[in-house]
């Protein structure tokens, strides 16, 4: 170990320190007196970090005898990760006050998770894979039960921490696997020992340690935690779990398919395409009955990270292209949902009905309009940023001869385009007049209108995120 | 060579006796002893290979603490374990399905089990350790510094997990007394005690 790895990982570094400082800080300190401040400074610190990592140069450093990886891949990922948390963390600070729930741990364990995402994003190595995906999983069990008087949010966090550990465990013997066939943990080495025809064993390896990542992204078949834990956790939780944890989990799969098995594209693509089909498919079938607006988020990123996982599964360096600009379009969508969901209460408490938005666009026509943008965008309407997320997408899937992926995938985003309709629908044909609240916070408005906006005016140029997503892109398939 | 063979066979089929008895026991807390003795097995398998630190880890982790607390639980928690095997009979023929289906497929993969080209599998710990090295200095000397970003990790996990364990379960109630060493030893005794001269015969 040498002051250079110390110097890669200083951002890392950085957040881990502040997060150990302000724990000291609050035990000994004001407690819970000092939890809006320490959500402000979490926050600064994010958008802080967010801008030290994305004008960090270009050019690739490894540290710790190549366990950890800062290109330009990872400093794509880290940028969206900690911008998203820092915007999500000032959405839901009105929330967490209102529900008594301004803890000074809150912002501290979203910083640790952030911590665990970084390293995700940056692993290339198993074992530093596996440490980063506990810190972070960690972190999001215990803020998911963080409202420890409601049974529901209780149980959110219990059975997302059993079945987390399910998957975990079946990761590490996947992992296990491909040690043993490949005698090295490092994504450099698997790479090398990986070439042409795999073993059935090693197979077994790389799908088990797809099916344990394909957990933490809610793809398909492993999606059933998704709704329960999104509908018990506070608001301001799931709203922090539908953005900054799902690039992570994404990047990270990224990596681990083209880093260590870029040798043997053709076996993780079927896998990929199967769940990218179930998951795009059960994300636009089963949100349609769904009554609560939490519910109805969890299945559509269940849907969106089905679409992402078609742009991986193309195997090519326009399909991860396409993969991150859909993310880094996805989570400003859902912040912006988010943002306005948030803001939905009757009399100064919460509401999740989606029947309660019955004509609200009468009570309040400003957020009507900016929610209605974002759902048509995220029904991939087209013309709005969310269309071309999704066709670029497609697009990458039928250059790398994928047809009936991509045919697939546009019968999914017509299903799932009602379920987005049916809410504008209500929202501006009800039956009833809405008894929301048409006030609210001016943090969440603005962050519902910036998003809003976003989504018409990105059009030019995607707001600029095409040339360092296709930089990321190219440093990460080789 | 053959007291060698003997004892991995008797740790082996003690640890293979010590799951399954876990498992099928009805008494729970004979569940946690069955437990500890699959970790003892266990151990002196790791032993068996050389592996002397693991073993005396698992012996002092696994034994000394986690069992025990499992102890603990088991024994404090009214628990109603009848209840909760009848439920898991319910599931019983088609979890024994998938789990035999995974088995045979385990089974073909290891079969045929390769390894690629130029990964040689070490026969025991000490032929990757240096010639004469204790494998308590080996693993130190990887793990803090090959491996220091992964100790590193490991740490900021247990902090996790430590806080989490505070957050979801410490409260400050208002009517709970907690002592305040500081206030106790500033306690002034003329402030606190009073003395009164109660005359015979008469109260206060």
């Amino acid at each position: 170990m040498q002051t250079g790895d110390l110097s890669i990982i200083l951002p890392e570094i950085v957040l881990s320190v502040f997060a150990m400082a302000g724990l000291i800080a609050g035990a000994y300190g004001g407690r819970d007196r000092l939890g809006p401040a320490m959500i402000w400074t979490t926050s600064a610190l994010f958008a802080a970090l967010a801008a030290w990592i994305g004008l960090q140069g270009a050019g690739t450093a490894t540290a710790f005898g190549e366990m950890f990886t800062d290109d330009a891949f990872a400093r794509f990922a880290k940028v969206t990760i900690l911008l998203s948390a820092a915007a999500v963390l000032l959405m839901g600070k009105g929330y967490m006050a209102r529900c008594d729930l301004i803890r000074f741990e809150y912002p501290l364990l979203i910083a640790l998770a952030a911590v665990g995402m970084m390293v995700m994003v940056s692993a290339s190595d198993l074992m530093a894979l596996y440490m980063g995906l506990e810190l972070q999983s960690l972190s999001l069990y215990v803020i998911a039960a963080l409202r420890r008087d409601s049974v529901r949010s209780t149980e959110a966090g219990l059975k997302y921490f059993v079945l987390g550990a399910l998957s975990s465990g079946l990761l590490l013997f996947g992992a296990s696997l491909v040690y043993g066939f490949a005698g090295t943990t490092g994504f450099a080495g698997i790479f090398e020992a990986v070439q042409g025809r795999a073993p059935v064993g090693l197979l077994i390896g790389l799908s088990l340690v797809i099916a344990g990542l394909a957990f933490k992204i809610s793809a398909a078949p492993f999606h059933m935690w998704t709704p329960d834990v999104y509908e018990g956790a506070p608001t301001s939780v799931t709203a922090f779990f539908a953005t900054a944890p799902k690039i992570a989990a994404m990047a990270l799969l990224a990596r681990v398919v083209y880093g260590a098995f870029g040798g043997i594209v053709g076996d993780w693509q079927q896998i990929l395409a199967a769940l990218s089909v179930a998951s795009m498919f059960l994300g636009a079938v089963a949100a349609i009955g769904q009554r609560n607006i939490k519910r109805l988020m969890a299945y559509s990123s269940i849907a969106h990270m089905g679409f992402a996982l078609m742009g991986l599964a193309a195997g090519t360096v326009a399909g991860v292209e396409a993969m991150l600009i859909y993310l880094v379009i996805y989570v400003t969508m859902n912040v912006g949902a988010f943002a306005f969901i948030l803001s939905m209460e009757r009399d100064g408490a919460p509401v999740v009905e989606i029947s309660a938005l019955s004509l609200y666009s009468r009570r309040s026509p400003t957020r009507a309009l900016a929610m209605l943008v974002l759902l048509f965008s995220l029904a991939g309407v087209p013309p709005l940023v969310g269309f071309f997320a999704k066709y670029s997408v497609l697009l990458a899937a039928v250059e790398a001869g994928l047809v009936w992926l991509a045919v697939l995938g546009v019968i999914a985003s017509v299903i799932g385009a009602f379920y987005y309709i049916r809410i504008v629908y209500i929202m501006y044909f009800g039956d009833e007049e809405s008894e929301l609240d048409a006030g609210g916070s001016t943090v969440l408005a603005s962050f519902l209108v910036v998003s809003a906006a976003l989504m018409l005016f990105g059009l030019w140029n995607l707001a600029g995120i095409e040339g360092p997503a296709a930089a990321a892109a190219s440093t990460l398939v080789r | 060579m053959t007291a060698q063979v003997l004892a991995f066979y008797l740790f082996a089929i003690a640890c293979i006796a010590g799951g399954v008895f876990t498992v099928v026991a009805r008494n729970p807390v004979h569940s946690v002893l069955w437990l500890i003795l699959s970790f003892l097995s266990a151990a002196g398998l790791f032993v068996l290979l050389g592996a002397e630190f693991v073993a005396m880890l698992l012996v002092i982790v696994y034994v000394g603490a986690v069992a025990v607390l499992f102890l603990f639980v088991v024994m404090m928690l009214d628990v109603d374990f009848a209840e909760l095997k009848a439920e898991l009979a319910r599931y019983m023929p088609l979890a024994l399905l998938i789990g035999v289906v995974i088995l045979m497929q385990l089974g073909m993969a290891l079969g045929v089990w390769t390894t690629a080209e130029g990964v040689v599998l070490a026969e025991r710990p000490d032929s990757v350790a240096g010639v004469g090295e204790h494998n308590t200095d080996a693993l130190g000397r990887i793990l803090y510094d090959k491996y220091f970003l992964l100790f590193q990790l490991a740490g900021l996990i247990l902090l996790v997990a430590m806080v989490g364990a505070i957050v979801l379960t410490l409260r400050h109630r208002e009517y709970v007394k907690r002592q305040d060493v500081v206030q106790q030893m500033h306690r002034d005794p003329s402030a606190t005690i009073e003395l009164k001269d109660v005359k015979p015969g008469q109260g206060l």
